[in-house]
């Protein structure tokens, strides 16, 4: 029997706003233990709540971003739990009213375009940081770090829409960088700015009914998201072709085995008693607010590769390459546009420097300089990436460089006549062959020419010098 | 309205209450009557009444998002039942 | 002010004796200081008092006045707080065991208030526990007596406050009102309290109980006092999302305000039975006060009233059994020894930390937030309280504030309820459906009982307008002459 299997993911997206979400404590990481608290946060008796705005509006333009309606109510409601790493013993999040509601992700792949749902956006707090000392240390104990309490988090939360792991990680990647070009998350996911959780279920092709679904939790990245999800599929399946039953259950990912592993009996029947946080009043949105965020969102990557691929002639691959990053596509379209290289080597160039593109170190001046030389024959490509490398450790002007280490290259051919008729003149024997039928001996003479020059002659050049000689 | 005591249990753990045997039984019972008096709102028709959740009327007021650490983490950690250094220190987890 | 003592000045009286230099806040605050130290044994209000810091403060406020430098309408006077808000290096317990000796790193804003007005703090006060009572029988501090019979309760939650105010060991006090607990004792003492209109007055650093309830107010010897303590407290609060930015109009001006023409309200649903005899009689004494400087009485009717008391008893337990979970003995308070594992710290923590009737509404809460019970209790009572709020919108379109009882009865016996939840919670029948409203409340003495016990009225008005309530209180108040202060001496 041939089987399908349904998924959905939870996105939890840590928000890039300075402060947290219901008090001013930084939100940034790396500070030392309880450093980043306040009495808010540490949830003190008498404490209460004040909403960042900035949260909200990421929140919004991400809902905007994902084709999401913005509900013109939404309800902040408490999640009541206990754990250590909780000071209040309730999360504030959202829960019957979300923030944002029915959107949609484009994702392609195999030649095909698939539209994921989005059921809901909404904001909540993120918790503390245990750390289980007795874990290792043989102690009874657990420590409490609240740093991370009340920094701004976002879930979003896709419909079941997801069919095969591949697309579970299309989604996950272009979400991550929708939300990386909004700059409302930095998207890393080894760090945990960007979580994911998975609900799976397995059904026979063509049944309409969903299967029991398990939970996935414990991914940190996009190939354990596609790894825990191949393995989740393949052991439902197991299951049921075994004539047994799918368990509802938590199970981690363990990144280690490569297996899920069940959560049963560590988990508590939750009863979390969400009601509405009488401390928040709901958040209301007015259309004008909306619309004046909605002319903040820049183009989406999806609109972009296709833009880019279409506009200059370049393969969808490469456009999607560029498009990874708003800063790279940025620098790519600079370049092209303020020199009016080829686009195709540029977009090579681009996607080979991209880490110092995007971190700043590389300009797309330096990137228009390389293309335009190439293409004059100024330098070779060996001396062009030389040259971009010592760009990036120095910071100076490529063409500087280029000039004051010699690494322009021979490409007048009147120049390049006496060094050729010299290499003829010293080698009469291969010449012979050459003149014999030895057609294989021309890269012979390019490299004694190439010697001569002390590789400074563009070797297109020499080849084409040589032919004409020899003849 | 008679409340069970495996309820009352389940009420309890939920809330974290270590509650004596004595206790409980007495919970149970106030419990029940508070519960049965209370019941008494089922006599009132709310078809497409609005909840109220909150006192006023009016959205929800934001903060700038502007960073300003608090500054006395001593403050913060001076009160603690049991601390390591400048963690808040807690019994092991233990599952049940 | 010759032949009355100081503790029986009214607020007004000593802060312009201070500011004219009559009197210097030292020796008044001395004065109080020591009557504390004869009264309190019999009445038990402070938790906390604090000799040393009020002298140091008074000093401070006499050289600033000397200095020409006046803070506030409090400069000088000495004040104290129900030991609910947050006072910065001042123990603050909320009348539990849990908090053990809980030091705050902050200032509630009331707190912040009252000193940059200049009050002189003297201390803490006793309450019920997490303010769940209507007799301050809950404290784990022990009950609080009222001061006009010892041994009766003086009301609740602010018991402590309002028994302070009326034995005079305080010019005036902040309680709170999440359900009638700044009204209900003050009638039961026979002093004024006010619960202002819902986000008229900052909850932040006030130790949460039932948060879209609770309101912080004044507890005075007089309507005026009352008027300038709300004045010094009232005000937007960038910190509590719920406080609300309006004006802050000039309450004092207001309590001198002509009642000729007022429509006073009188729902049939409170003059019902259950209501004891003597306070029918001064309720209506009340009435006949406001009607001899020209106002008029329009019977009117809140249909939903009879369900208040159950309304109550789901949406505050439910906000209060999460309000409290922070209490887990992880970073503050009281943890309980033993045990293993941190369930077990954290149940064996709340179970000893917290006293009967907290355990008890925390289980309420908690099972009508719980799966399955949801709709049928919480969300049931939501929809009420909207029906309850829309019977105070129908009715002041018609009159100007509403008069009722503020209690069933005068104050009744230590030990008499306390084992009876549901006729506790009776108490409050009439203070109740203020706070589902949101609406401000103010409870003026009116009379005494047979058996000499204090008794007051409830005057009910409209979202922020507090000024009609003071008008209408102060005119009761100056057509009823009664003692200042409770006959107490040392």
């Amino acid at each position: 029997m041939a089987f399908e299997a349904v998924i959905g993911l939870e996105v939890h997206a840590q928000l890039a706003t300075e402060s947290k979400i219901f008090c001013p404590c930084p939100a940034k990481f790396g500070a030392a233990p309880n450093e980043n608290t306040c009495p808010v946060c540490t949830g003190m008796p008498g404490v209460l709540p004040v909403l960042n705005r900035r949260a909200v509006e990421f929140a919004i333009r991400t809902a905007l971003a994902t084709s999401c309606k913005v509900q013109e109510r939404s309800v902040f409601a408490r999640k009541n739990y206990f754990y250590p790493d909780l000071p209040k013993a309730y999360q504030i999040s959202q829960y019957e009213l979300p923030l944002a509601v029915s959107g949609h992700i484009d994702i392609e792949g195999n030649g095909t375009s698939r539209r994921i749902g989005i059921t809901r956006i909404h904001l909540e707090e993120d918790a503390g940081k245990l750390i289980h000392a007795g874990a290792f240390a043989g102690a009874q104990t657990s420590l409490a770090d609240l740093n991370r309490c009340s920094v701004p988090l976002m879930e979003i939360v896709s419909e079941p829409d997801i069919r095969t792991p591949e697309e579970g990680g299309a989604y996950l990647r272009r979400l991550r960088d929708i939300l990386v070009y909004l700059e409302v998350c930095d998207g890393n996911m080894e760090e945990g700015s960007f979580r994911c959780d998975a609900n799976v279920s397995v059904r026979p092709k063509g049944r309409k009914e969903f299967g029991t679904r398990t939970e996935l939790k414990n991914m940190n990245s996009f190939r354990n998201v596609e790894k825990a999800l191949e393995h989740e599929i393949r052991r439902q399946i197991g299951v049921i072709e075994d004539g047994d039953a799918v368990v509802q259950e938590t199970r981690l990912w363990d990144a280690d085995a490569g297996v899920t592993v069940s959560m049963r009996g560590k988990e508590e029947a939750h009863d979390y008693r969400y009601f509405p946080d009488p401390d928040l009043l709901p958040l209301h949105f007015d259309a004008a607010w909306v619309e004046e965020l909605r002319k903040t969102i820049p183009e989406l990557p999806g609109e972009k590769i296709a833009r880019l691929s279409s506009r200059y002639g370049i393969p969808r691959y490469d456009a999607e390459l560029l498009s990874s990053s708003r800063l790279l596509a940025d620098s790519f379209e600079t370049s092209v546009a303020a020199f009016g290289g080829n686009p195709k080597v540029t977009a090579n160039e681009c996607i080979q420097w991209k880490e110092a593109l995007v971190a700043g170190r590389l300009s797309p001046e330096t990137i228009a300089h390389v293309v335009e030389d190439r293409e004059t024959g100024t330098i070779s490509a060996t001396a062009s990436k030389t040259l971009v490398e010592i760009a990036i450790e120095t910071g100076k002007p490529v063409r500087q460089i280029r000039d004051e280490k010699g690494l322009t290259q021979v490409s007048d051919a009147g120049a390049l006549e006496a060094i050729v008729d010299k290499v003829i003149a010293g080698n009469p024997k291969e010449v012979a062959s050459y003149r014999a039928g030895k057609a294989g001996l021309l890269s012979f003479f390019v490299g004694q020419v190439m010697k001569e020059t002390r590789g400074k002659a563009n070797p297109r050049v020499v080849q084409e010098v040589l032919k004409a000689r020899l003849e | 309205m008679a409340i069970t005591r495996e309820e009352v249990l389940q009420v309890a753990r939920l809330a974290r209450l270590a509650l004596s045997s004595a206790e409980g039984e007495k919970i149970r019972e106030q419990l029940g009557g508070i519960l049965s008096y209370i019941r008494q709102l089922d006599r009132l028709d709310t078809t497409g009444v609005v909840p109220t959740s909150h006192a006023i009327e009016m959205g929800t007021p934001f903060r700038d998002d502007s960073a300003h650490p608090f500054g006395e983490k001593e403050e913060i950690l001076k009160n603690a039942p049991d601390r390591e250094e400048d963690f808040f220190r807690v019994p092991r987890i233990i599952e049940d | 002010m010759a032949g009355i003592p100081v503790h029986a000045w009214t607020l007004l009286e000593a802060a312009r004796a201070i500011r004219e230099k009559e009197i210097s806040s030292r020796e008044l605050t001395r004065a109080l200081l020591s009557r504390i130290e004869r009264i309190d044994p019999q009445i038990r209000v402070y938790i906390t008092v604090l000799p040393e810091a009020a002298m140091q403060e008074a000093a401070a406020r006499d050289e600033e006045l000397a200095g020409g430098h006046l803070r506030g309408p409090l400069h000088g006077v000495p004040v104290a707080l129900k030991d609910i808000f947050c006072t910065k290096g001042i123990r603050t317990t909320c009348g539990s065991r849990i908090l053990g000796d809980f030091d705050p790193p902050y200032d509630a804003t009331v707190t912040k208030k009252i000193r940059e007005a200049g009050a002189v703090l003297l201390g803490k006060h006793n309450m019920d526990e997490f303010a769940m009572g209507s007799s301050t029988e809950t404290s784990w501090f022990g009950p609080t007596r009222n001061p006009w019979a010892t041994d009766r309760i003086p009301g609740g939650s602010s018991g402590g406050t309002s028994a302070a105010v009326a034995a005079g060991t305080c010019f005036a006090g902040v309680g709170t009102d999440t359900g009638g607990s700044i009204r209900q004792p003050a009638s039961l003492c026979g002093v004024v309290g006010m619960k202002p209109t819902y986000g008229r007055v900052s909850r932040y650093g006030m130790i949460a109980f039932a948060s879209s309830l609770d309101q912080a107010g004044p507890i005075a010897r007089s309507v005026p006092d009352a008027a300038v303590v709300l004045g010094v407290i009232a005000g937007h609060d960038r910190r509590d999302s719920t406080s609300v930015d309006i004006p802050v109009p000039d309450f004092l001006a207001a309590t001198g305000k002509d009642v000729k023409g007022m429509r006073i309200g009188l729902p049939r649903e409170y003059f019902a039975g259950g209501l004891d005899a003597s306070v029918r009689e001064v309720v209506e004494r009340a009435l006949k006060a406001l009607l001899s400087r020209g106002a008029e009485a329009v019977e009117i009717s809140l249909p939903h009233t009879e369900f208040a008391l159950s309304t109550y008893y789901i949406i505050a337990p439910a906000e209060a059994s999460s309000n409290l979970a922070r209490y887990d003995g992880v970073r503050y308070g009281f943890r309980a020894d033993g045990g293993t594992g941190l369930i077990e710290m954290m149940s064996r923590t709340r179970g000893e930390g917290f006293g009967a009737e907290v355990k008890r509404r925390i289980m309420i809460g908690t099972y009508v937030l719980s799966a399955g019970y949801y709709e049928a209790y919480y969300g049931k009572a939501q929809k009420v309280r909207t029906l309850l709020r829309r019977d105070f919108t129908e009715a002041f379109s018609g009159v100007d504030v509403i008069l009722t009882p503020t209690a069933p009865t005068p104050a009744f016996r230590i030990g008499e309820k306390v084992d009876d939840p549901l006729t506790m919670y009776l108490s409050d029948i009439y203070t109740i459906p203020c706070n589902l409203a949101g609406i401000p409340g103010i409870s003026v003495p009116c009379g005494m009982s047979p058996d000499g016990l204090p008794i007051g009225a409830q005057l009910l008005g409209r979202h922020f307008d507090e000024e009609a309530l003071f008008a209408a209180a102060a005119a009761i108040e100056r057509e009823i002459p009664l003692p200042r202060v409770a006959p107490l001496e040392g």
